[in-house]
């Protein structure tokens, strides 16, 4: 089978904390044709998009990345952090906007050729949307997720600011027509496109738990079993910081966190080792195993 | 046991806010574009932010203090408990990019060399557990 490249750019996180999302990313990809080619020169894009007008410094790391994408003559990346696909596609909607701004970064660097502005960045829940379609995904569903009922979770940067947004900022559907897609049940949720404390986690601990105490306690009341989400640190928050509410609100019990790619990966039969779910605090395998779809 | 993660890290309580000559939005004017005289008070930001429990003032509240030149608003918690999720941003019905506002008055601080994080508290467990992209944008946004 012949696959089709598509350059990936991994970001810090993937490589350290969100190995499972990486990893199980990958798998999928190659049970759809594709192949993940790591940008072979990359660095930090910031994590946060430079917000005060003055400061142009802070879009050189991400414009570096699209310069280096740009070298190996590729017209897209394929991003998996929302962080980073956030920050890079707002460094790129600044210098498409902006020539001065564009000419201004390029006389700062100075081993690197100039941006041409030619790069999109998809991330690639995008992708799996926009390139391969949810109705083709459906056709490879061998073990559809029958009686799951599942939250969609957007959290902040996939949906805003709205000139980068994957979806629509308000009313976003693509989680929600994935997970039908997978064959599971959407529980609607009120708080799913509200901030899950984001950097927080670090300096407002208790905030950011009952941060994922809100998020999640109305859709449980609901029903929902599980979170699906797509962030690696919504995925800490909701997970670590959203075990720690239990301490704080009696009788809460937090569900489990899934990335969608994990999800993905276990409608689609794959290796179940690549979802690393010993790496999670809520462990989500009784559930799975509550629901037949994995042994 | 009391952890040195358990400690606050947080620095403002010491009212580290530099003192600023000049009106507060003639000094936001360098920093942001945005219109804040043309906010109405309608709270619609308040409503929809995430953190609005936690803070002292609330998002709209902020808006009116930089109107008013009260510059006692560079101490307040909300600009740092404001983790630029857009969503007043998004929804505002007088186009102001709060967050952007927000950005802005850390900036000030921030641009006078002061710390809001002390990041001396970090345990070495944390710094294995929690995301990088978490730290990043902490430093990002809290360090100056």
């Amino acid at each position: 089978m012949r696959f089709m490249e598509l350059l990936y750019y991994p970001g810090c996180t993937l490589k350290t904390s969100a190995k499972d999302l990486e990893a199980t990313a990958i798998k999928i990809a190659e049970e759809l044709g594709y192949s993940f080619k790591e940008m072979e020169e990359w660095n930090c894009c910031g994590v946060v998009a430079s917000l005060t007008s003055d400061d142009l410094m802070h879009h050189l790391a991400p414009l570096r990345n699209l310069i280096h994408a740009e070298d190996e003559g590729a017209d897209k990346i394929v991003v998996l952090c929302d962080m980073c696909a956030n920050t890079l596609k707002q460094t790129s909607l600044r210098v498409k906007e902006s020539k001065d701004d564009l000419e201004t970064l390029n006389s700062f660097m100075d081993k690197e050729n100039d941006y041409k502005g030619t790069i999109e960045i998809v991330h690639f829940l995008e992708f799996l949307r926009d390139e391969v379609g949810f109705a083709q995904l459906k056709k490879k569903v061998k073990k559809p997720l029958k009686g799951l009922r599942v939250m969609p979770y957007y959290g902040c940067v996939l949906l805003r600011p709205r000139e980068v947004a994957i979806d629509d900022a308000e009313d976003p559907v693509i989680m929600s027509d994935l997970l039908r897609a997978l064959g599971a049940e959407v529980v609607d949720n009120p708080f799913k496109i509200e901030c899950c404390g984001s950097y927080h986690t670090i300096d407002e601990k208790e905030a950011t738990s009952k941060r994922a105490h809100r998020i999640t306690n109305f859709a449980r009341d609901r029903g929902a079993e599980a979170i699906m989400l797509s962030c690696p640190l919504c995925r800490f928050n909701l997970d670590a910081r959203g075990k720690e509410a239990e301490k704080i609100f009696e009788g809460y019990e937090q569900i489990p966190a899934f990335y969608y790619t994990q999800l993905i990966a276990i409608a689609l039969d794959l290796d179940i080792d690549a979802c690393g779910f010993d790496s999670q605090e809520v462990d989500p395998l009784p559930l799975l195993k509550d629901k037949g779809v994995v042994e | 046991m009391s952890t040195a993660a358990e400690k606050d890290c947080r620095h403002n309580e010491k009212n580290l806010a530099p003192e600023i000559k000049g009106r507060l939005i003639d000094e936001l004017e360098d920093l942001c574009e945005e219109d804040i005289f043309g906010c109405y008070q309608c709270g619609t930001c308040a409503a929809g932010c995430p953190f609005v429990e936690e803070m002292d003032l609330t998002p709209d509240e902020v808006l009116r203090y930089v109107i008013l030149d009260k510059k006692e608003v560079l101490n307040s918690r909300t600009i740092w408990l404001c983790s630029s999720c857009f969503a007043c941003a998004e929804r505002c019905p007088r186009d102001i990019n709060i967050t952007v506002v927000m950005e802005a008055l850390r900036q000030l601080i921030l641009r006078k060399n002061v710390d809001e994080t002390d990041i001396e508290c970090l345990t070495e467990e944390e710094k294995r557990k929690i995301p990088q992209i978490a730290f990043v944008s902490l430093f990002r946004k809290n360090i100056g």
